[in-house]
């Protein structure tokens, strides 16, 4: 017999009387219910209305299949329809979804109503053997692994234990040192903090607009405007380089306010100023974790990062003024050209984008 | 007898000939399984897992994890001549040039929604009902690593295709590696082979996405569904359920056709989620490049929590010398993270430790029977809503026109000062159930009817309690507090221990001090006699009345108030 008892009765697989089942608070387990007997059970025309049911929703999922076939043959891929609620949406994707899902949903539905109407609804007990093994197949079984390891000298053996050790414990090492070439650098390439601490700016680059690398000439920007910028160099390194990390460094924006607006800067001087009549440029890389900020309220001045909300005062040096950031945003000393175009004075005095553990050394 | 099941029998012969698994299958076939609609959540965290395999198996054939730089010129035309990595120009293919390509997408992308949402509401089941106690601890720590992995698999998959909100939340993953102390920046080269983003990271990524995490997660899966199978599922307490056996139904058939037809419907209601309802249009989105960005961007639902802690957090940075340690990174995205799993995980053992119940336990807890447990989660779920909102801080702000720094300097208090309210509430939510509970063993459940006696009084007519309901009450085991034990030997000598085991019996009271005892098996019988005696009387009452509407027929058709004559199990 299998360990299979019919409710009520407390008998174990082997004949065994349980005795009262006690739970554990010494109250005795609530007694089973009868079985209650389903329509179906009792009336043969409720059992084939269920058995219908069931075929029907399995043949429609057939007829949904080929219909998945047609709209695949059938729809073409760049058709798109407008739907209420749903919006606009592919026919394709919405047609071979539709089809699909309700296949397998019908078959699934079948399935489960089969089981619920028409197969067997009597709960069955089966009984519950304690997990932990008897005390003495316990013991068995750690004398013999005892007996085992005691005959390896496992034990006994201390040079053997040892060294065996040690060397389990240095294999690892090799799988670790070669992780170290996950960065390939050659031999002359600058430390990480080295790296993110300049950008490609350097003394009389031209500032160009991103995207079209327009020069710009300070009557270009109107006061309370923004605009996006990169060095002008950057289009040839990226073709050089064939990546986004210069761009991830040098990306910047510039602003104007009227000169009196502005309390303070982040370095120049009379002679040598770091704006151009009330022209600013500052990093767009949030010093936080390295968004690139867009949002700019020229009433205030404050510049907002849309990731976490840090905010920036760039009448006053960028400094913080809410959110998590810890650093201000770096600016970068500007001027113009014989040519009438505005530059840069050098490179960012501060690293651009998210704090790192040795910015200090820079 | 059918000939496919004959067939299906011969099949059976010929395996067992050759493997002799006969018991093995007699025992599993009629292996029996509990009935419960929350048993499903893991099921659907199961078959979720089983349909991203599939769907991203398929996404595999298109997509091309490569971050080299071409020119589109698919069918999508708002991006046609626009320059891009090759992983999200291949994205855009399969999303429009890959006939059902964008239905395989929204498949998987649901697909990886539901897991999560099923994993973590199937773990908060098994949380609230105390199902991780012995002997399932394991299986606790197990689930806890899946969770884990789930969202770093579904962040490393949101990741892939490389479009505007991808590669800003990688920048941002980026930001938080590199504010680890010492070994932060030189973890962000190895990385990414660079400066970020450079050109390998995607290609990596890929791996993980595809081969290393679902691996270790199909092998834990495995392993979880074995314990489950050999350990029996648990039960609630009902009528004939005890913790020595398992009511419910056997694997063949009913619970195989249940469970296999779930299995369709969880594909069939993705799949039509899929076809209707766009999710992650990244052609809307744009190609990712590091100096734009969209306003109000949200990660997925699960990277919520972390991106609000981020948030929250003020603005510490510490610069000692050479060096800084970015406290507002690190605290909330690495030391916080980790430390909710690491409690997650090892939640059983604590609790075990601080009650000192070592019983195995197969009969699950009502929620309201743990109080301090139910109300440390319901706190849980409080901390953690308040950093979700905390995600949402901008949206909150346009949507209801608030300032963004009040939203965020309320939710900085919030988070602190709101759980401990949850979990005052919640206890006392709790104990009165429990109250209830034991109230309607005594009197039954109130109707609702009022009668006025004869003498003008007034009584409310109570029913007596459903046989069922009251299984389920009368299952309840009790947990009984460590009783607090002097500190002083039999010799008058300070127990070393005495300081660890009373700090023990301290927590033990305090997790398990208030429970309601149920009355005792005697007061419920008397109760019982004196409810038939009041029904007696009200129905003499009711008598009287014939004619007016009385609605509380249940009370006049029950055959014996307290069904202990009808059902000698009962004490
Ligand atoms: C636990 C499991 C998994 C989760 C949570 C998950 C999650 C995700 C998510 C959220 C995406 C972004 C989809 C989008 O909107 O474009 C994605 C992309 C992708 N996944 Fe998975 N995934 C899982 C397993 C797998 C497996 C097992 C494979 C392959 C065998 C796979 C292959 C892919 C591929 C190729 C992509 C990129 C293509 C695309 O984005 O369209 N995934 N995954
Ligand atoms: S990246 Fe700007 S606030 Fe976080």
């Amino acid at each position: 017999m299998s360990d299979i008892a019919t409710p009520g009765t407390t008998a174990d697989e082997h004949g065994h009387d349980l005795g009262d089942l006690e739970l554990p608070n010494g109250r005795p387990a609530p007694a089973p219910l009868p079985h209650e007997p389903r329509r179906a059970d009792v009336d043969p025309k409720a059992a084939r209305r269920a058995e219908r049911q069931v075929s029907t929703m399995f043949i429609v999922a057939s007829l949904l299949v080929l219909a998945f076939l047609a709209a695949y043959i059938g729809i073409d891929k760049n058709v798109v329809i407008a739907l209420p609620v749903i919006g606009t949406m592919s026919a394709s994707n919405l047609a071979l979804g539709l089809t699909l899902g309700l296949a397998l949903f019908l078959i699934g539905a079948g399935a489960i109503h089969w089981a619920k109407k028409l197969m067997p609804d009597i709960e069955v007990v089966q009984e519950r053997h304690i997990l932990e093994s008897s005390p003495t197949d316990r013991e068995e079984a750690i004398s013999v692994f005892q007996a085992g390891a005691t005959e390896s000298g496992f034990g006994s053996r201390k040079i053997i234990r040892r060294s065996l050790i040690t060397s389990l414990v240095l294999l690892p090492l090799p799988l670790v040192i070669i992780l170290r070439d996950m960065w390939v650098t050659p031999s002359d390439s600058p430390s990480p903090n080295e790296l993110l601490s300049e950008t490609i700016w350097t003394e009389g680059e031209r500032i160009v607009t991103d995207g079209s690398y327009r020069p710009i000439r300070p009557e270009d920007i109107p006061v309370g405007g923004l605009v996006n910028v990169v060095p002008a160099s950057l289009e040839k390194v990226e073709e050089a380089e064939g990546t986004l990390n210069a761009r991830a460094k040098a990306a910047s924006i510039l602003v104007r306010m009227t000169p009196a607006e502005i309390r303070s800067q982040q370095g120049g001087s009379a002679e040598e100023p770091w704006d151009v009549q009330g022209i600013l440029a500052f990093s767009k890389i949030c010093t936080h974790v390295g968004c690139p900020i867009s949002l700019y309220q020229q009433r205030t001045h404050q510049l907002l990062c849309p990731c976490h909300q840090s905010t920036f005062d760039l009448a006053d040096s960028a400094k913080v003024v809410f959110g998590p950031a810890a650093r201000r945003m770096p600016q970068l000393p500007i001027t113009v050209d014989s040519e009438g175009y505005l530059v840069a004075r050098s490179d960012f005095q501060e690293h651009v984008g998210p704090s790192f553990w040795e910015q200090g050394a820079s | 007898m059918s000939a496919v099941v004959k067939a299906g029998g011969a099949l059976a012969e010929y395996t067992d000939e050759r493997l002799g698994i006969a018991p093995f299958m007699k025992r599993s076939l009629n292996k029996v399984f509990p009935d419960h609609w929350s048993f499903m959540l893991g099921e659907i965290a199961l078959y979720s897992f089983i349909i991203l395999l599939l769907s991203g198996t398929y996404l595999t054939l298109w997509f091309k994890p490569s971050m080299t730089e071409i020119v589109y010129n698919g069918s999508y035309v708002p991006l046609d001549g626009v320059k891009m990595s090759e992983a999200y120009a291949s994205t855009l293919n399969i999303s429009f040039d890959v006939r059902g390509g964008l239905l395989m997408r929204q498949i998987h992308h649901w697909a990886a929604l539901f897991f999560l949402v099923a994993m973590t509401v199937h773990m908060l089941r098994v949380f609230f009902t105390g199902a991780f106690r012995k002997p399932r601890e394991l299986n606790w720590v197990m689930g806890a690593g899946l969770l884990t992995l789930g969202i770093l698999e579904g962040f490393a998959g949101y990741s892939l295709p490389d479009d505007l909100l991808s590669g800003t939340g990688l920048r941002i993953a980026e930001g938080i590696v590199l504010a680890i102390p010492i070994l932060g920046t030189w973890l962000s080269f190895l990385l990414f082979n660079g400066e970020f983003p450079g050109l390998d990271f995607i290609p990596r990524l890929y791996t993980v996405h595809v081969l290393l995490i679902p691996g270790i997660i199909l092998a834990l899966v495995t392993v979880h569904l074995m314990l489950v199978w050999h350990q029996k599922h648990t039960q609630y307490p009902g009528p004939g359920r005890t913790e020595k056996n398992v009511v419910g139904f056997p694997l063949l058939p009913v619970y195989m056709a249940k469970a296999g037809g779930f299995f369709f419907v969880v594909f069939g209601v993705t799949t039509l989620m899929a076809a209707i309802i766009t999710i992650n249009p990244i052609w809307a989105f744009g190609p990712y490049t590091p100096d734009q960005v969209s306003a109000g961007s949200q990660p997925d639902w699960y990277m919520g929590w972390l991106d609000g802690a981020v948030r929250i957090t003020p603005n510490w940075e510490w610069n000692i010398g050479n060096y800084s340690i970015s406290w507002n990174i690190f605290l909330p995205a690495v030391v916080l993270a980790g430390a909710i799993f690491t409690a997650l995980g090892a939640y059983p053992f604590i609790e075990r430790w601080a009650t000192g119940d070592n019983r195995e336990h197969h009969i699950l807890d009502r929620p309201r029977n743990a109080p301090t447990r139910t109300a440390l989660g319901v706190m849980a779920i409080g901390f953690y809503g308040m950093l979700w909102i905390s995600g949402g801080n901008d949206i909150i702000a346009t949507t209801f026109d608030l300032s963004i720094n009040t939203i965020t300097y309320v939710l900085r208090v919030a988070v602190f000062v709101v759980p401990p309210i949850i979990f005052i509430i919640t206890k006392r939510i709790c104990l009165s159930l429990q109250r209830r509970d034991h109230d309607k063993l005594l009197h039954g459940i109130e109707s609702g009817n009022i009668l006025r006696t004869p003498e003008g009084e007034f009584i409310e007519i109570h029913l007596p309690l459903g046989d069922k309901e009251k299984a389920k009450i009368l299952g309840k085991v009790d947990h009984v507090p460590i009783a607090l034990e002097s500190g002083v030997d039999e010799n008058g000598v300070a127990n070393p221990k005495g300081r660890t085991a009373r700090l023990r019996a301290k927590f033990s009271h305090w997790f398990y001090g208030d429970n309601v005892y149920l009355p005792t098996a005697a007061e419920i019988e008397a109760a019982e006699a004196h409810a038939a005696h009041d029904y007696h009387e009200q129905h003499a009452v009711i008598d009287d009345f014939r004619g007016l509407e009385i609605t509380s027929e249940p009370v006049l058709h029950s055959p014996a108030i307290g069904g202990h004559e009808s059902n000698p199990h009962q004490h």
